[in-house]
């Protein structure tokens, strides 16, 4: 049944393309609400219908997975949370998937954020990961959550030398010598891995120019697919992975999924997000197709008058 | 107001109160009437955000005030909390600190830290005309602090490291043609796809320079690699623009999960 929905779906979308296209060779414009109906549709219906599709991992993504594989158990990795409600779509999934993966692994998160609005984005995976999937790990113990701090790239400056000095007591307000997590970190070198999820400013660039370059600590990010572009000319050298917009999350989760078969059932937010994406997309390159028909139409008949 | 503009606000209030309602009684927890209202009122918000697609209309822009009045208010109680209180109360007095319930930091109460105080209430001297030139002084502090916090940064993360990583060797792991041609390969990591993407940055950073080189003719094969670096921007562009779809499309998708999921309970 399902299936068939799907390809009822389809067939309605292409016959309603095809329609369009035909009115756009005749010359006659199409009205910019048809647009949002169509966009509309492409997306609800693959949500409704779930239409999901396999991912394979990118070089790019599969470079922060396989790090995460080949730390040491026991190891620090800092994850700073660097985004807003308006990213949550995108960048929550890989936020989830990348803590997941690494509380799965044994290694020692440290969360923190340079956004006031990413202390409630962890609220979510703690929520959504840490006590759902690993009720047994301690707060302080297994995982620490620093919180927000105010001062964009002059909390990164400080803690690239200093960390305790910008975050004397975790988020709790538990003081630093109090937490075994934090035993031996005095600065941002003493993490085996630094990652920042974001899309903003202060982002991953940030972390790349004020962490990441002058202390040489293998420094990933992900971010929300509008940034992505402009921090691929950082991979391999200061960046060595970047999950980039949904597709990165979802190929990801994919890979992660396919490792590790306790988490089968575990939520894929971000792959439930690529069918959507797909069609979406899709139905975007048809309008491309139109659009440029309709340009080459109207200047000929122009041409003849 | 016209008739069928009250019609419509009554036909709005009555849905919104039949969503609570059913909401209400769907849901379970330690308070379901105010989930169901919380969540009803972003669902009816964001289809006022979305009816703009439409036209222009007094819900829309009532959801956009909102929003604008709310996120003020919002960072401005950040703001203070977080910078003012957070950072700035308990490196200078115990008492205050404990006042505002942080956390004081011994050893860190600083007379330094009086300077910003002073410097920020000189920011706000802008809002008395006859003084506002004061403001300037603190202005060129923010200024002055942050290019040069910035330039040494950026300099080296933006100009010598992304410079120095497009010195990439055009030849990699070259053992002859026979071991090329005989270990032929289009996966990644392979020597001809290496080869082939060290080819494409060189080419690429090289042409794109020459388009932005303007002390000579575009003509000859100058011209030619300068239309080449043309296409290297172009299809730049056009990278940009697709995950710019992409992210606005995952927009949606996240209201619409919002909506099929948590208020109309249509998906799991």
């Amino acid at each position: 049944m399902g299936n068939i929905g799907v390809l009822v779906v389809l067939l309605l979308i292409l016959g309603g393309l095809v329609w369009l296209l035909v009115r756009a060779l005749k010359g006659k414009e199409v009205e910019r609400r048809v647009i949002f109906a169509f966009i509309l549709v492409a997306v609800a219906a693959p949500l409704l219908l779930t239409i999901t599709f396999e991912m394979k991992p990118t070089p790019i993504v599969r470079a922060l997975y396989d790090r995460i594989e080949t730390l040491p158990p026991d190891s620090r990795v800092l994850l700073s949370f660097d985004f807003d409600p308006p990213m949550s779509p995108e960048v929550q999934p890989m936020a989830n998937a990348v803590t997941r993966h690494v509380l799965a692994r044994g290694l020692k998160p440290v969360f923190m954020t340079l956004w006031a609005t990413g202390q409630a984005q962890f609220n979510i995976t703690l929520t959504d990961v840490i006590y759902r999937e690993f009720p047994d790990l301690v707060d302080g113990v297994d995982y620490v959550n620093m919180g927000y701090k105010a001062g964009n790239e002059g909390v990164l400056n400080v803690i690239r030398t200093d960390f305790r000095k910008m975050f004397p007591t975790d988020v709790n307000t538990v003081p630093w010598d109090s937490i075994p997590v934090l035993e031996g970190i005095r600065s941002c070198s003493d993490f085996s891995l630094i990652v920042s999820l974001g899309g903003g400013k202060p982002g991953v660039k940030e972390w790349v120019l004020f962490v990441g370059d002058p202390t040489g600590v293998p420094t990933a990010g992900g971010v929300a697919a509008v940034v992505a572009p402009q921090l691929y000319p950082y991979y391999p050298g200061q960046l060595f992975g970047l999950l980039g917009g949904v597709k990165g999350a979802a190929e990801y989760e994919s890979h992660f999924r396919d490792n590790y078969p306790q988490f089968e059932s575990m939520d894929t937010p971000a792959m439930v997000m690529m069918g959507p994406q797909t069609v979406a997309h899709l139905v975007i390159m048809a309008f491309i197709v139109i659009g440029n028909t309709l340009f080459f139409v109207t200047r000929k008949k122009e041409g003849r008058r | 107001m016209s008739r069928i503009s009250i019609i419509i606000l009554v036909v709005v209030c009555i849905l919104f109160a039949v969503s609570w309602l059913t909401k209400t009684n769907a849901l379970d927890g330690d308070n379901p009437v105010r989930e169901a209202f919380l969540v009803t009122l972003s669902a009816f918000l964001t289809l006022a955000i979305m009816s703009f697609m439409y036209k222009d209309n007094p819900y829309y822009k009532f959801a956009e005030h909102l929003f604008v009045g709310v996120s003020a208010a919002y960072w401005m109680c950040v703001g203070f909390w977080s910078t003012i209180v957070g950072n700035l109360v308990p490196r200078i007095s115990d008492s205050l600190a404990s006042y505002f319930m942080v956390p004081p930091q011994p050893g860190t109460l600083n007379f330094l830290y009086y300077i910003p105080i002073v410097l920020g209430i000189l920011l706000l001297m802008r809002l008395v005309p006859k003084v506002g030139w004061i403001s300037r002084w603190p202005l060129a502090f923010i200024v002055g602090t942050f290019a040069g916090l910035n330039l040494i940064r950026y300099l080296r993360s933006d100009f010598i490291n992304q410079i120095s990583a497009t010195f990439v060797p055009l030849v990699v792991d070259w053992k002859g043609f026979g071991d090329f041609f005989s270990h032929l390969s289009l996966s990644v990591g392979s020597q001809f796809v290496d080869m082939l993407s060290n080819l494409v940055i060189f080419v690429g950073v090289f042409c794109g320079l020459v388009y932005f080189f303007f002390s000579r003719e575009h003509a000859g094969w100058f011209g030619r690699a300068s239309r080449l670096g043309i296409w290297v921007l172009m299809i730049t562009f056009g990278a940009s623009f697709g995950y710019t779809v992409m992210g606005r499309i995952s927009l949606l998708v996240g209201r619409l999960t919002f909506l099929f999921r948590d208020w109309l309970g249509l998906i799991s």
